[in-house]
């Protein structure tokens, strides 16, 4: 830096005026520049720290307001955490943070006293917030309310509440995607800068070459985390190695598993993140538009997302000649409809044109011919959001993480018949029962676990002989799963692999696009053929017995077909929650075709509803409720169901009053 | 060159072909369903799946771009067993119906199910239904048979410009549809039923006139008078045996006379007349500093085409009828008075390489008094279900001449027939119209083959004309954008909807063979070298209709049987 370039600051740096102090940005993210005085120096470390809440001067109520806390009921808090500071006259900032993860929990309140640790209370509802905020305010611990605080240097912790580190479901974490998620101010672009933000875009931007950029990811050892596994250094260099006069990032945030949630969580928690990834990749591939492909289902991610931008644009850091690299960047958010189709790489390219979402064959591949037939990398939003984090790290340490393929940590969503369910970052390499038991607390009510399904409707079941695979793209693999976007959902004793099957095969069934024939007639037949095993042992007649026995047959084989010959992902990955059952489960499949009977007893039409004689009272209320009257018995005395009349309605369980019905 | 092992047979592929064409020109056949010539693979219909060594999965042969050193198996059970389930899959959800299906014998899917031995229905489920559209006077739609290869969707976006039919739903609810599924008459389908030509099976098909015909043709109070088009009798020799190229004129003649129609005459006797008028009207433009350049309307689809997307140039298409609806104002009018009868006797039958012509044919302006010019409209396949139906063997046959007065065409005519050859035509006419010499070349070769796009300066007496023949419709788009940029050194154009013209019409026998087309193009050619007669103008027949019933070219009694406008439509584009 010349002497020249030096300048005395003023007092209005961090004043957002407009014009702001053109050094700001450069001056926290190369510290010190411009600032030549000591106290203008520890001004601005002050600042940082303020930004950092590393301590308060005045009280600060955090409420988690990301989508699934408000689900659980966050609205209703904030508003009644504002009522009793209106009400109470307390000096209070209140801020909305994203989700921190624990879901389970939710809604979560934190409050963050001068000179105390900030404490995170759970299950704040309405009615709970005034009591839990009197006695904080008070310095006492809400009985039952506290679930850990954050302690700090220099900060008195709370008496006997675990801190963020002990916490059973954080512990075993390691968070690079989630850092900031529930903590920071997601519309503060300040607060993320002051975490150390955008400055790995700075130090790239100043300091590698494109060339050196895709070197780094591919040493990185960073693979795409929307699914398909692919290195996502390898993807930019072809898109920066084709000749052609615009290039197009797109993120991927068209996040459909059912299950999943974490690039909602990611961009409503931690907008910047995402956007800082993005510059990196654009900067990469030398693309100087990006598009965020959304489900229009994000609303909040959405406006968060659009509020980020504006922000980014008003400090220099998207835009024209960011940083004064010459790089320019513009960011276009594009709202998708919800087709699950629009997942796929040339589906969604397709539906940013404006076209029907419908995969097509590739090559060409996206980054040599995609987006209005330019150099295009599609990633998604967990993958850029690795690469701030990623670079601050240093890629030597990124790469050092994990398995011998898979590198970095994966988040998943954490859901299903566990006690901690929510957004979970591990590294790679930690096994399945890690997750399940240890940070998911295991399966509650001393159930039963049966299995966990990973990768939504493109993955598979790993049963419980084999929850010590390790989290890697091909150990999943190895066992029928997939990583897929990282929907982890927990199954137990109640629930019907067949019946999971089902739903995922009804889910891909409907969500094909239509376009070719083995998924969009291969899926249609293998939802039927699951639908014959599942349901309809009463109505069943004639041929459809033997077109049962058939269909059997005919699962592996259209499972094979489909996987072998379909046009996209989505359909060659379409039999996988099949197949993985069959394989892992194959003796629920051949109790519900041999023996008409789910042990689970959620397939409900397989149900043999009978009467206890010995519980019967003989009050003949079920008899006078059944619709096809299946009951006979005379008063007083045991009723007993005739079976080829029975329907399977369950209505004489409902009324039974005596417990005498039994259904098996 | 590139080396690669197909069942462990050495071939050659060329750089940037699809492993497809390399299989094809090695003569491996490999089916598909949805694969189209010349356009971006779909990939949709995965019937030409093959084994490549070291893929994992199956790929496309149609979109797997050749690579020196592949090893492919095309024939493995693997492939083969995926391919059969392919195609039992499509029949699980296809009507069992085959012996009442328009295509009963010549169905792609038939085919296939036969070829690879599909002897029983595998799977029982559900089939999807939906209602048949036979809104349109053209194109009949009965989804229920569809399987959505795409094809159609394809052609009429990405070769025709109109796109009035896309994907809709998803899922196997997934149908081909119009925009808010409406009716196809309501769309901006322009009916050149390009869509019908592509169709592997029988989702689409024409609106068949042959009921009305056959009743016409058993009314002895009728007077059942047919014409036929330039491009019939080179096309209808395929389908009797003939090798494709054949002129069979005088063999359909003797077949539609023994049918029991009263009058056979030929549309190239009014193309000759409506090449007359539009050179005519040509040399009026640029004389009196009309509208230019004059763009032709003999092509239905294409004025429908104007109509809706470029409402703008409805005054640079000529004014001139189409041979069809001249023949038929003709013969309503001056046949009629000629045989002493009412027109509402006679019953005037066309016989076109074409479905938009029943569209045009029952357009409002193509009658008088209520009656219209041409009652009904029968295209090459209709006529040859025709001829199977009266049992004619055209082997059997002699050649017979057509009727007087409209049976003699010139070759200029008869060029109608492929693109280019109005422009052709029309020049030779317009040349003598403005010099009041014979053009002095045999052909003019730059607007001749092919291409979707032909340009020429012509230059007659002392006047430079800039002329263009294109045909399909995106290419017309093109053009006329190109227009609308300013572009104003153009005269005169030929627009054919159909991409090579009518020999390529939407009511020709539904396969595409580039090689039987240009059979056809190279007959029609040959006619024209031949012939005596080379020019419109120099057609006794049609000097003797000015003299005695149409006065002169342009004349009002023209301009009222012969001459029309056009509507701007308002549909969703």
């Amino acid at each position: 830096m010349t002497k020249d370039e030096k300048r005395h600051c003023c007092e209005g740096c961090w004043e957002f005026a407009d014009p702001k102090c053109p050094d700001l940005v450069k001056c926290l993210l190369f510290r010190p520049r411009g600032v030549v005085d000591t106290m203008a120096r520890e001004r601005v470390d002050s600042r940082v720290n303020a930004l950092k809440r590393v301590d308060v001067s005045t009280p600060v109520i955090y409420v988690g307001a990301g989508t699934c806390g408000l689900g659980a009921g966050a609205a209703g808090t904030l508003e009644a955490v504002q009522e009793w500071i209106r009400v109470t006259g307390t000096k209070a900032q209140v801020i909305q943070v994203g989700c921190i993860g624990l879901c389970a929990e939710e809604p979560l309140l934190d409050v963050q006293l001068p000179g105390k640790a900030r404490l995170s209370l759970r299950h704040v509802t309405r009615d709970k917030v005034v009591g839990y905020l009197d006695s904080v305010f008070a310095n006492e611990i809400p009985a039952k309310g506290a679930l850990m605080q954050f302690s700090g240097e220099g900060l008195e912790n709370w008496p006997s509440v675990p801190t963020w580190q002990e916490h059973p479901f954080f512990a075993p974490q390691e968070r690079i995607v989630l850092k900031n998620c529930g903590l920071v101010d997601p519309e503060s672009i300040g607060e993320y800068i002051a975490r150390g933000g955008y400055q790995a875009l700075a130090t790239t931007l100043t300091n590698l070459t494109r060339t050196e950029l895709c070197t780094q990811v591919e040493k990185s050892g960073l693979r795409g985390r929307g699914g398909g596994g692919f290195p996502t250094g390898k993807k930019w260099r072809f898109a920066l190695d084709t000749p052609a006069d615009q290039k197009f990032l797109v993120c991927n945030a068209d996040e459909g598993d059912p299950g999943a949630f974490m690039d909602r969580a990611v961009i409503e928690g931690d907008p910047h993140r995402l956007l800082e990834g993005m510059a990196i990749a654009a900067y990469a591939i030398g693309a100087s538009k990006a598009y965020v492909y959304i489900r229009a289902e994000y609303p909040l991610a959405i406006a968060r997302l659009n509020e980020a931008i504006k922000q980014a644009h008003s400090f220099g850091l998207l835009g024209e000649n960011i940083l004064d690299s010459g790089f320019n960047l513009h960011i276009i958010i594009k709202q998708g409809a919800g087709a699950f189709v629009c997942g796929e790489e040339t589906a969604l390219i397709a539906s940013i044109e404006g076209k029907r979402g419908m995969p097509r064959p590739r090559p060409p591949y996206p980054a040599v011919q995609g987006l209005f037939g330019k150099p295009t990398v599609i990633n998604n939003v967990e993958t850029l959001s690795n690469l701030p984090e990623m670079f601050t790290m240093g890629v030597e340490a990124f790469a050092a993480m994990g398995t011998a393929t898979s590198k970095g940590s994966k988040v998943f969503a954490l859901s299903g018949k566990v006690c901690n369910t929510g957004l979970v970052e591990v590294r790679m390499g930690t096994t399945v029962r890690k997750i399940v038991e240890e940070i998911g607390g295991g399966v509650p009510d001393n159930r039963a676990f049966k299995a966990v399904q990973i990768g939504g409707p493109s993955g598979g079941c790993i049963p419980a002989s084999h929850l010590d695979t390790v989290i890697d793209y091909e150990s999943l693999k190895e066992v029928g799963a997939m990583m897929g976007s990282g929907g982890l959902v927990v199954m137990d004793e109640d629930n019907c692999m067949v019946d999971v099957a089902r739903f995922f095969m009804d889910f891909i069934q409907k969500e094909s696009c239509g376009k070719c024939i083995p998924c969009r007639e291969g899926t249609r037949r293998m939802l039927e053929i699951l639908n014959a095993i599942t349901q309809g042992r009463r109505s069943e007649k004639g041929f459809s017995a033997l077109h049962r026995f058939q269909g059997i047959l005919q699962l592996e084989q259209l499972a094979k077909v489909i996987q072998d010959t379909s046009l996209c992902g989505l359909g060659q990955s379409a039999p996988n929650p099949v197949l993985s059952t069959l394989r892992w489960f194959r003796e629920e499949y051949e109790e519900h075709i041999f023996n008409r009977h789910c042990a689970s007893r959620v397939c409900k039409e397989l149900l043999e509803y009978t009467i206890d004689p010995d519980a019967c009272t003989g009050c003949t209320l079920c008899a006078r409720k059944c619709p096809t009257e299946a009951i006979m018995g005379a008063k007083k005395s045991p009723h007993y169901v005739i079976q080829e009349r029975c329907i399977g309605c369950g209505s004489c369980l409902e009324v039974c009053r005596a417990g005498a019905v039994r259904a098996q | 060159m590139i080396d690669l092992m197909v069942n462990n047979r050495r071939v050659k592929g060329e750089p940037g072909e699809m492993l497809l064409s390399t299989l094809k020109r090695a003569g491996v056949h490999v089916p598909t369903l949805c694969h189209l010539e010349g356009l971006f693979p779909s990939g949709a219909c995965r019937m030409c799946v093959v084994e490549v060594e070291g893929v994992s999965g199956l790929v496309p042969s149609c979109a797997y771009p050749v690579r020196e050193g592949l090893t492919v198996f095309t024939h493995s059970t693997r492939a083969v067993q995926a391919r059969k389930t392919i195609i039992e899959l499509l029949l699980a959800n296809h009507p069992d119906d085959c012996l009442y299906c328009n295509r009963n014998t010549h169905c792609d899917l038939q085919k296939l199910a036969a070829d690879y031995n599909v002897r029983s229905r595998q799977y029982f489920g559900q089939r999807t239904s939906h209602n048949i559209d036979m809104s349109s006077p053209s194109i009949v739609r009965d989804p229920d048979k569809c399987i959505l290869c795409g094809k159609c969707v394809r052609v009429c976006e990405e070769v025709q410009g109109v796109a009035c039919i896309d994907f809709v739903g998803r899922g196997s609810k997934t149908t081909v549809g119009t925009a808010f599924e409406q009716g196809l008459n309501v769309s901006s389908c322009v009916n050149c039923g390009q869509c019908i030509m592509v169709c592997p099976t029988g989702a689409l098909r024409e609106h068949s006139h042959i009921k009305d015909v056959l009743a016409a043709l058993d009314d002895p109070e009728k007077k059942v008078v047919v014409q036929h088009a330039p491009a019939i009798s080179v096309t209808v020799g395929e389908e009797l045996g003939l090798k494709p190229g054949t002129d069979a004129f005088g063999v359909l003649t003797a077949a539609l006379r023994g049918m029991g129609f009263d009058r056979v005459f030929d549309t190239g006797f009014s193309a000759d007349l409506t090449v007359i008028e539009e050179a005519s009207e040509l040399v009026h433009r640029i004389r009196n500093g009309g509208r230019l350049p004059m763009i032709t309307s003999c092509s239905p689809g294409w004025v429908k085409f104007t109509e809706e997307f470029y409402p703008e140039f409805m005054g640079n298409i000529s004014t001139c009828k189409s041979p069809q609806q001249m023949m038929g104002a003709i013969v309503k009018s001056y046949f009629a008075q000629q045989e002493g009868t009412e027109p509402a006797n006679i019953y005037s039958v066309s016989i076109m390489p074409c479905v938009a012509k029943k569209f045009e044919a029952s357009r409002p302006e193509m009658g008088s008094h209520g009656t219209p010019d041409v009652d009904a409209v029968l295209t090459t396949r209709e006529l040859v279900q025709l001829l199977a139906m009266r049992g004619v063997d055209a082997s059997k046959l002699r050649p017979e001449r057509a009727d007087t007065p409209f049976g003699d065409r010139s070759t200029a005519g008869k060029l109608f027939g492929a693109t280019g050859g109005v422009m052709e035509a029309a020049l030779r006419t317009a040349h003598f119209i403005l010099t009041g010499e014979e053009w002095p070349k045999s052909r003019i070769q730059s607007l001749r083959g092919m291409a979707p796009r032909k340009e020429a300066q012509v230059k007659i007496g002392g006047t430079e004309l800039g002329v263009v023949v294109v045909s399909g419709l995106m290419e017309a788009r093109t053009l006329l954008e190109e227009i609308r940029q300013g572009r104003d050194d153009i005269h005169f154009i030929e627009v054919m909807t159909c991409p090579g013209g009518c020999i390529a019409g939407g009511g020709q026998p539904q396969h595409s063979d580039p090689e039987i087309l240009k059979a056809r193009m190279q007959a029609l050619y040959a006619i024209d070298r031949d012939g005596d007669v080379r020019t419109a103008h120099s057609n006794r027949s049609v000097q003797r209709l000015y003299d005695e019933f149409l006065g002169e070219p342009l004349s009002p009694e023209s301009h009222r049987l012969l001459h029309t406008h056009y509507v701007k439509r308002n549909v969703v584009l």
